[in-house]
């Protein structure tokens, strides 16, 4: 295929040719980047929490009235086995309030071991000294296989170590992730952390994934230690588990139950929910981002692809006379067809080259201003690869329609 | 004249139906997702108290200890204007400004009197006297407490309106009492509408940037009497939060009204003169004070989701590749007429003449594209509104944004129409007769 006739005869459609190669350059930068946020959001709204969420279900009460203080465990051991009476919850158990994903977080400073506490103690702040900021789960007995947590080294807690209400257990559970940024290297068997000037904490068990009730940021989501604390406040989340087709049918037997074992308390329906909706919420935002993303990068790509068609076929109709003279003297319907689709190609050629530039380009601004990170460079060649295709499928209808022009044209005075 | 080039605009619209249609399409995708994205943000920005927004005044000082190897001015501007509550009682009894409230928020139990209603949550707010006065919340019925009811930690409580209609039928309650956390409460007034967007007094306790208003305003001191718990409690030591009104916590926030805004430097005098005193009595450690009134605050606590200013950017890179693909168009259209352009210049038409000529008809595409993207801009606030969002029910076109649709459409198709009718209105009549 010979180019310098398409180059010439580009030459003399600058404005038009310039005007859709702009197009092109707009489209790759804007949709590469576009493709990158949406990778990153799909990415964090599918951060595993390490819980089996599809049969959890979880339920809130706070109890009211002068009574609700007096013995709170005592009303939450009445309502666990009321909702244990519920046909088909397999079991359930109740926590304070804090669980993956939920925002309602209780986090504080631990310290691997006295040496790093002392430390921290000395210039009253957890910066540099070993001490990590983590989120401490609570429950009663049965949290972890409740929630279907991954224990994968040590042992569950034992009934004797279960402590009450705002007292310091003396052993806990903690995340591999933290496991490992507390022990790198070690066994975190046995390590002794601190929770404040307190007595030590044993570690005796690592599950494998537990994320925190809100996102922190990459490397600290999974810092999270679990108590063998039984809750011991007026309000209370009791998580049951179920098949999943029964939660939403268990929730409302649950609230049913619950006031039927003691009417004076508040069920928040706000906090009657299935995981799934808790991790849907939790995430809201950005799957409305995502789907407004996708929108928009197919709006995109859908009129650029307008663009080229339109202009396309202007192009054939314009030139139907010299299409009609190459094909009198000898171009065959092939050659007019290539014709169409090489001259998309170049165009789209230099659109894509400028539009790598700009890509990156808009990255950095991004960058700069919403906390995104570097877009990885094989998403050049993979946007510019989609223009190319997308240029080839708009052009094929005009190119056809040229391809059919009769040599009998050339014939024709206008 | 102007009616001739409509007719001929419509003429050749007529001809080239599909690609009309396609382009006023676009344009009205691209017009239409950048109003929706501008309303959205426009929300999300607006002056929550209009009239006095520069009076309005925030003050922020750092309680951390000396020795805190983070960087101390970051963490501090990311509380605001919390503090302990020992502080926010010292400045708000100094009263060097012409107004200060301090207020904290507070999820409520609410029990109604009647018998077989269910007890339920509330949006509180714990503040002190002059809250009302400064923040201009409108009463109904009664008004707000005295300065002595607060330091006297009496059950007092403003409630509003919404509140009022569910518990007492929207009746006048003023002396009625409603149990609060176990504890009875006497109406002293009832608030009228009032939910400034953003709740710009929230944002740093914890609560909604966006929304309905709350719905129980009670002392300060009595809500702290009665033990209940801030939304937002920071700690910058080991602290007992059973007794917060003198733990190292931040938890209350202050708000200052001045008389003008050129008052600013007094009172900022006063707060460093304030944390200086306190560095020598060896409770603070950092002399660093700020004041910004309330539209800096607002954009130093970054209110404003950055989704929001994402998406309006996106909607507009995707109006700029509407614009250069109409421009494409447009002009593929009018290299082609050049025939008809030549016949019209030979029979006496003037360049300026061919000019308007294309400007109207693109200007006609503008238009149409307008009145697309007005429809879609509605479709895009329904589906706004239909999002779970704080913000969502709030999300309404107004006038301004459907004028600016128009000027947003108009000034698009003309910008885009520019260049094709300059290439129209150079083209030499002669070489395009001879080829006829």
């Amino acid at each position: 295929m010979e180019i310098r006739p398409i180059i010439s005869t580009l030459r003399r459609h600058k404005l038009t040719a310039t005007l859709l190669t702009l197009q092109v350059a707009f489209t790759c930068a804007i949709v590469c980047n576009v493709a990158f946020m949406i990778a990153n959001r799909v990415q964090q709204v599918s951060l595993p929490s390490g819980l089996d969420e599809n049969v959890l279900s979880v339920i809130h009460s706070t109890g009211i009235g002068p009574d609700a203080e007096t013995n709170p465990w005592a009303q939450h051991e009445a309502d666990l086995a009321a909702l244990r009476a519920i046909p088909g919850v397999e079991s359930v158990v109740a926590v304070s309030y804090a669980l993956p994903l939920n925002r309602n977080e209780w986090s504080s400073g631990t310290c691997p071991d006295k040496q790093a506490l002392d430390r921290a103690m000395q210039v009253m702040s957890m910066h540099g000294t070993g001490c990590i900021d983590s989120s401490i789960y609570n429950g009663s007995p049965g949290l972890i296989p409740t929630l279907g947590l991954n224990l994968v080294v040590g042992r569950n807690f034992l009934p004797d170590e279960y402590v009450l209400g705002q007292k310091t257990p003396p052993v806990a559970i903690i995340s591999q992730a933290l496991a490992h940024r507390f022990y790198p290297g070690q066994d975190p068997l046995g390590k002794e952390m601190y929770n404040g000037a307190k007595s030590p904490i044993r570690v005796i068990g690592v599950v494998k994934t537990l994320l925190r009730p809100n996102l922190h940021g990459t490397g600290t989501n999974y810092d999270s230690i679990i108590w063998p604390q039984k809750p011991n406040s007026p309000g209370s989340d009791y998580v049951m588990r179920s098949a999943p087709q029964n939660r939403e049918r268990i929730l409302k037997a649950a609230k049913a139950a619950l006031l039927k074992v003691n009417p004076s308390r508040i069920i928040n329906p706000k906090y009657t929910q299935t995981y799934t909706q808790i991790r849907a919420e939790y995430f809201q935002r950005d799957t409305t981002m995502i789907g407004l993303l996708i929108a928009s990068a197919l709006g995109l790509l859908f009129v650029t692809a307008l663009g080229i068609t339109g202009l396309a076929n202007f192009w054939v109709g314009q030139r139907t006379r010299s299409i009609g003279i190459r094909r009198a003297i000898g171009a065959t319907r092939g050659d007019i067809l290539r014709y169409f689709q090489t001259e998309n190609f170049l165009i789209v050629t230099f659109g894509v080259v400028l539009g790598v530039l700009l890509s990156i380009g808009l990255n950095l601004l991004l960058m700069q201003h919403y906390e995104l990170p570097r877009l990885p460079l094989w998403y050049l060649p993979v946007g510019a690869g989609m223009l190319w295709l997308l240029g080839q499928l708009a052009v094929l209808a005009p190119a056809l329609r040229a391809s059919r022009v009769p040599p009998v044209v050339a014939t024709r005075s206008v | 004249m102007f009616g001739y080039y409509l007719d001929l605009a419509v003429r050749s619209f007529r001809r080239n139906r599909v690609l009309t249609a396609l382009m006023v399409l676009a344009l009205g995708l691209g017009i239409g997702a950048s109003i929706t994205t501008l309303t959205v943000l426009k929300l999300l920005s607006g002056d929550p108290l209009p009239h006095k927004s520069a009076r309005v005044f925030a003050p922020e000082i750092d309680p951390l200890p000396a020795d805190s190897t983070t960087k101390p001015a970051d963490l501090w501007r990311g509380w605001g204007n919390i503090m302990s509550y020992t502080d926010a009682m010292n400045l708000l009894r100094a009263h060097r400004a012409e107004r200060q409230a301090a207020m904290a928020l507070t999820p409520v139990k609410v029990r109604p009197q009647q018998a077989g209603e269910h007890p339920f949550f509330s949006n509180g707010v714990m503040t002190t006297a002059a809250f009302f006065a400064m923040f201009d919340v409108p009463f109904e019925y009664g008004g707000g407490w005295s300065e002595q009811d607060g330091e006297d930690r009496a059950r007092v409580a403003v409630i509003a309106a919404e509140l009022n209609d569910k518990l007492f039928g929207g009746k006048n309650s003023v002396g009625q009492t409603v149990r609060v956390n176990d504890h009875d409460y006497r109406i002293v007034g009832v608030a009228g509408k009032w939910a400034p967007q953003p709740r710009f007094y929230a944002v740093s306790l914890g609560g909604r940037g966006y929304g309905d208003g709350d719905a129980v305003f009670l002392p300060l001191q009595s809500g702290s009497a009665d033990k209940m718990n801030p939304q937002n409690v920071n700690c910058w030591q080991v602290a007992d939060i059973t007794s917060l009104e003198t733990a190292p916590c931040a938890w209350v926030s202050l708000w200052v009204e001045l008389e003008s805004a050129a008052d600013a430097g007094a009172y900022k005098t006063f707060l460093s003169n304030y944390v200086a005193q306190q560095i020598s009595l060896g409770r603070f450690h950092h002399p660093e004070v700020a004041l910004p009134d309330l539209a800096d605050y607002l954009a130093q606590q970054q209110v404003v989701p950055s989704d929001a200013r994402l998406q309006a950017n996106l909607a507009f890179g995707f109006l700029l590749i509407c614009v250069v693909n109409t421009v494409g168009l447009l002009l593929a259209k009018c290299l082609r007429r050049s025939r008809e352009i030549g016949v019209r210049r030979a029979l006496g038409a003037t360049r300026s003449a061919i000019f308007a000529q294309f400007m109207i008809e693109s200007a006609m595409v503008g238009v149409a594209g307008g009145v697309l993207g007005l429809v879609f801009a509605e479709l895009g606030l329904w589906a706004v509104r239909h999002q779970p969002a704080q913000y969502a029910s709030l999300a309404h076109l107004d006038l301004a944004m459907f004028a600016l649709t128009f000027v947003v459409a108009l000034i698009a198709s003309l910008v885009a129409g520019l260049l094709p009718a300059w290439r129209a209105c150079v083209v030499a009549p002669a070489p395009q007769l001879k080829a006829v």
